[in-house]
């Protein structure tokens, strides 16, 4: 008897899997103009830190190169394994995030070490630990977590209230350490967040209201009935770009310093003889002044281009809010583009001089582990953000 | 509410935020762009010349003073360096509490008070903002050798060498030599000083400051390059030496300078000296005592020193008694009325006067010295024993002639000298015509009367006049009527001793004086003081070179006698002017004569000795 046999073809598979070393690495979907421009950066941190440093530490001329390049490498590893994982698992863990966060900070004033005055950092065998760099990225990614999760609870006032409270209350701590810089960065990370959580804009118009008058207030009114909320230097260097002539030996020395740097490099930069910069009379130069070693030494070629980088990496970070596959990533991806854009607003504005004094470094270019760290992580966050969304759009969700 | 839980928000709401967020971040970069610009591309320029201006610093080289030689080429002042210690401000700590403790440090190392030590920093750094302060001058190797070793403690401090004033003969010529100190503020406005700086050196007093341009040199200039602590970073980047000063070469004779000043301390009172070359004006020596050492100059002075300085009214050690002193000056000044009667025709050389020892004036009487009687005298014999009734007679002859005024005025009696060194006294000659307005306002009790030129005729009354003025009047009569401008500079030198500039101010002006007369005078002064009863046998009786001689004991109101004695050597051509005084010093011989003797042997013996010598290498 013969069996009639009909021979099956095997059913294609649906999606072919073959998955190539790009994308197992991450790379095959990253967003190449943000790689490039974070890079890019890193690179003109490395030359200027290089040439610049050179007598900094006496008998170790390439003291904050080696370091920086170690810190680079590091944030780069780092970044590349976030590329590879779904950000919106951070989406779940936003209570631990967040409970680290504040942890982590108010630590420091228990086991950090005090430098100038403010405990900041924590002590570790290689580097020097500082929380609250990092925790610029994990305010964002647990208070997004939060936006998100609590859409549909309360009133919309209540929302936004519960919003800035869980915002502000590590940028408080930040501000006790004190570290009035990076405490800004976590009020605006918190803004950016809850703008692009659609808080409604008469929300942020009455905000901006009380912010007006509290600077007022801390500024103004406080010292005039001496009630000194500020530290004293803390008001100057708020205060003195204002009039930098009137505070030219004090907190305005060193702003007239770093533009007569700036200004000295002209078109084409001094190279060594950039004698402002390399002699001392810029302080800072390789963490918050580096930006007028950059003017001094490379001119206006070398300013402008990193400007443009930096311009580039704020394009391409808007852009992936637009792309996100959900909500929390176009969250994450906003805070994270508007707090890179305002540090580096104000600490080049700081470096020309028509910004305040705050001691906020210039992403991925100022000399510093835990800033370069979290800056390439957040880079990591968004490339992840990035990834997924082409990931999704496929129909298909990485491993 | 529009947000969904992990729902991508609804495209047109975000696209506005993102797009409003764009035009943000557009107007932020457009920002930076723009403020870029305009510090590199537009305003480039000037901040380049500010940040080479910003890296180097001048340092002045301060150029050492020129040396002051006397007229042998013997050093009476020259350089020593010194160290000193000096601290860069910049260094000390901001935080007021260290800057106190450090402060505190630095005064507990250079033992002064801490206040002390603000206040010379205060003052220095108002003088000169941003220069190093000098806080102590002429430090020891004990405390350099400790800086060394805690370099540490103290950051900012450094030694710098400066140039100190040295006096290898002390106290010689102070007078003449003066002192140096820091240029003032109310000097730096003067013309003088343009281009001088707070902390510079200059002359204060005597030749130090009179012949402060050719002493003081030019400071040279080394600009470094600097960071912004003010360290060298790379060298010296340009440099001017310092040129210093010439050297000045005085007419001062130190052997002769030093046995006046012996000869009159060893009186312990104070008085003066001067001695002169009679035909050019030279000062051979010149001084005053109680003298002072000008090294106190050099370092800051105790209180104890600046009482001893300026507040003694009646020692006054820096007032120059020889050119500064306005006296009567006694019978010294008989010259002057024996010339006025005898070129006016008041009186010949052998018309006698009856001198009984004393004589009645308009109710007044007058007498000599001890009322001695010498019988009839003429000129000569009348100078020779001094006797007061003689030109008691002149002076009332001439009492309302004005004619003994003309010729004291005509050799230089209150009249300025022209001398080289900066404060001369102007004295004060006794008129019918000062009298009488004085009296016409009020100020005095009684007008012009023949008992004033009375008194004048004898060197007293209201007659001020200093030694240099009586000097100048004997150098006339010596030389036969020429008033010469006295001087102490003879040449500037550079440091090889090539002669750059020669000092001769020649003389101010001619007195037309009868040979005769003045060998009449001369004889009368040589009698005086070397033959038979001459008023100074006693002193120079002995003495191998003939003089002309004439003692003086002046009434002064206050005051014990005070002694003059002046001498014109040698008779009967002279070439040398000599006179001391010695306050409180009685008769003329009895303190002043000795005093000239001892010059006229220092400086006689020198030139025995100078023509022994040359005659001994022949």
């Amino acid at each position: 008897m013969m069996y009639a046999t009909r021979t099956r073809n095997a059913r294609p598979e649906p999606f072919a899997v073959h998955v190539g070393i790009a994308e197992r690495l991450g790379l095959a979907h990253m967003d190449w103009p943000l790689m490039a421009s974070a890079l890019g950066l890193m690179a003109f941190s490395l030359l200027t830190l290089g040439q610049a440093t050179q007598n900094d530490v006496p008998g170790s001329p390439n003291y904050f190169l080696e370091r920086q390049t170690i810190y680079a490498l590091l944030g780069v590893v780092g970044m590349l394994l976030l590329t590879r994982i779904d950000y919106s698992r951070f989406r779940e863990l936003r209570v631990g995030i967040y409970t680290f966060l504040c942890a982590s900070i108010s630590l420091v004033f228990v086991f950090g070490f005090a430098a100038r005055g403010s405990r900041r950092a924590f002590e570790l065998p290689f580097f020097s630990f500082q929380p609250s760099e990092l925790g610029k990225l994990l305010l964002v990614l647990a208070l997004a977590g939060f936006v998100i999760d609590g859409a549909r609870r309360g009133s919309q006032v209540q929302r936004t209230l519960r919003y800035l409270c869980l915002g502000l209350a590590p940028a408080a701590l930040v501000f006790l350490q004190p570290d009035l810089g990076t405490s800004l960065v976590f009020g605006v990370a918190t803004l950016a967040v809850m703008y692009f959580g659609g808080v409604p804009w008469t929300h942020f118009a009455v905000i901006g209201g009380v912010l007006t008058a509290l600077v007022a207030l801390v500024l103004v009114v406080a010292p005039a009935t001496g009630v000194p909320l500020l530290k004293g230097y803390q008001e100057e260097r708020l205060t003195s770009f204002l009039d930098p002539d009137e505070h030219a030996s004090g907190a305005g020395y060193q702003q007239n310093q770093s533009v007569v740097a700036i200004g000295a490099g002209q078109f084409a930069g001094r190279g060594d003889q950039a004698t402002q910069t390399r002699l001392d009379f810029v302080p800072e130069r390789h963490t918050d002044f580096i930006f007028a070693v950059i003017g001094e030494r490379y001119g206006f070629m070398g300013a402008a281009l990193v400007l443009s980088l930096y311009a580039l990496l704020f394009w391409r970070a808007l852009r992936i809010t637009t792309l996100s596959k959900n909500s929390y990533g176009t969250l994450i991806a906003g805070g994270i583009a508007v707090s890179l854009l305002f540090q580096t607003f104000v600490n080049v504005g700081m470096n020309l001089g028509i910004m305040p004094i705050t001691g906020i470094p210039l992403p991925l270019v100022s000399y510093g582990g835990s800033s370069v760290l979290a800056t390439f992580l957040a880079v990591g966050v968004l490339q992840s953000i990035n990834v997924q969304a082409h990931l999704s759009q496929k129909g298909r969700f990485a491993w | 509410m529009y947000l969904r839980k992990d729902q991508r928000p609804q495209g047109s709401r975000l696209s506005l935020r993102v797009a409003v967020l764009s035009g943000v971040a557009v107007v932020l970069f457009g920002i930076l762009f723009f403020r870029l610009w305009n510090l590199q591309v537009l305003s480039g320029d000037e901040y380049l010349a500010e940040a080479k201006n910003n890296r180097t610093r001048e340092y002045k080289v301060i150029a050492p003073r020129g040396e002051i030689l006397d007229r042998d080429g013997d050093i009476l002042v020259d350089n020593r360096t010194s160290l000193a210690l000096q601290l860069n401000t910049q260094k000390l700590p901001s935080d007021p509490a260290e800057e106190r403790a450090q402060l505190a440090r630095l005064a507990d190392l250079v033992n002064m008070p801490t206040a002390k030590v603000r206040q010379t920093i205060k003052e220095e750094e108002e003088a000169a903002a941003g220069a190093p302060v000098t806080l102590k001058r002429d430090v020891g190797y004990p405390l350099i050798a400790y800086l060394e070793e805690n370099q540490d403690e103290f950051p900012g401090l450094t030694v710098q060498r400066v140039f100190v004033r040295h006096y290898p003969e002390g106290t010689l010529a102070a007078h003449v030599l003066g002192n140096v100190g820091e240029v003032s503020e109310e000097e730096l406005k003067e013309p003088d000083y343009k281009g001088l700086e707070p902390g510079d050196e200059i002359g204060k007093a005597g030749v130090e400051y009179a012949y402060d341009d050719y002493l003081r040199g030019e400071p040279g200039l080394t600009r470094i390059g600097v960071n912004a602590f003010g360290e060298p970073t790379q060298g010296q980047l340009f440099s001017t030496a310092p040129t210093p000063g010439e050297n000045l070469k005085l007419t001062i004779d130190g052997d002769v300078q030093a046995a006046g000043e012996a000869a009159l301390s060893a009186r312990g009172l104070p008085g003066a000296f001067i001695s002169m070359n009679i035909e050019n004006g030279q000062i051979l020596a010149l001084g005053s005592n109680p003298t002072f050492d000008p090294t106190i100059f050099t370092e800051p002075m105790t209180q104890q020193q600046v009482d001893e300085l300026y507040r003694d009214p009646v020692l006054a050690p820096l007032f120059n008694r020889a050119t500064e002193g306005a006296y009567p000056t006694g019978s010294i000044f008989k010259v002057i009325p024996a010339l006025a009667a005898l070129e006016n025709g008041v009186i010949t050389p052998e018309e006698p006067i009856f001198d009984a020892g004393r004589m009645t004036i308009g109710g007044q009487t007058f007498q000599n010295a001890g009322a001695q009687a010498y019988g009839p005298v003429a000129l000569a014999r009348a100078l020779q024993v001094s006797s007061d009734i003689y030109f008691y007679t002149l002076g009332l002859r001439m009492w309302d002639t004005n004619q003994l005024q003309e010729w004291a005025s005509k050799l230089g009696i209150a009249r300025p000298t022209g001398l080289d060194l900066p404060e001369e006294a102007e004295g004060l000659l006794p008129t019918q015509e000062w009298r009488n307005q004085l009296y016409a306002e009020g100020e005095t009790e009684r007008p012009w009367s023949a008992g004033d030129n009375v008194q004048l005729a004898t060197g007293q009354g209201d007659l001020q006049t200093s030694p240099l003025q009586m000097a100048i009047a004997y150098a006339a009569l010596g030389n036969g009527g020429e008033i010469v401008t006295p001087h102490v500079a003879m040449e500037v030198e550079d440091e090889a001793g090539r002669v750059l500039e020669e000092f001769d101010p020649g003389i101010r002006r001619k007195v037309r004086i009868d040979p005769g007369y003045r060998a009449d005078i001369l004889e009368g002064l040589h009698l005086a003081a070397q033959e038979g009863d001459g008023t100074a046998v006693g002193v120079f009786g002995g003495f191998p070179i003939p003089i002309a001689g004439k003692t003086g004991t002046a009434e002064r109101p206050g005051h014990a006698d005070q002694s003059w004695f002046a001498a014109l050597s040698p008779y009967p051509d002279p070439r040398i002017v000599t006179i001391a005084t010695v306050e409180e010093g009685g008769f003329g011989a009895e303190s002043a004569a000795p005093v000239v003797l001892q010059i006229l042997e220092a400086i006689y013996d020198e030139q025995a000795s100078e023509v022994s010598s040359a005659g001994g290498t022949e």
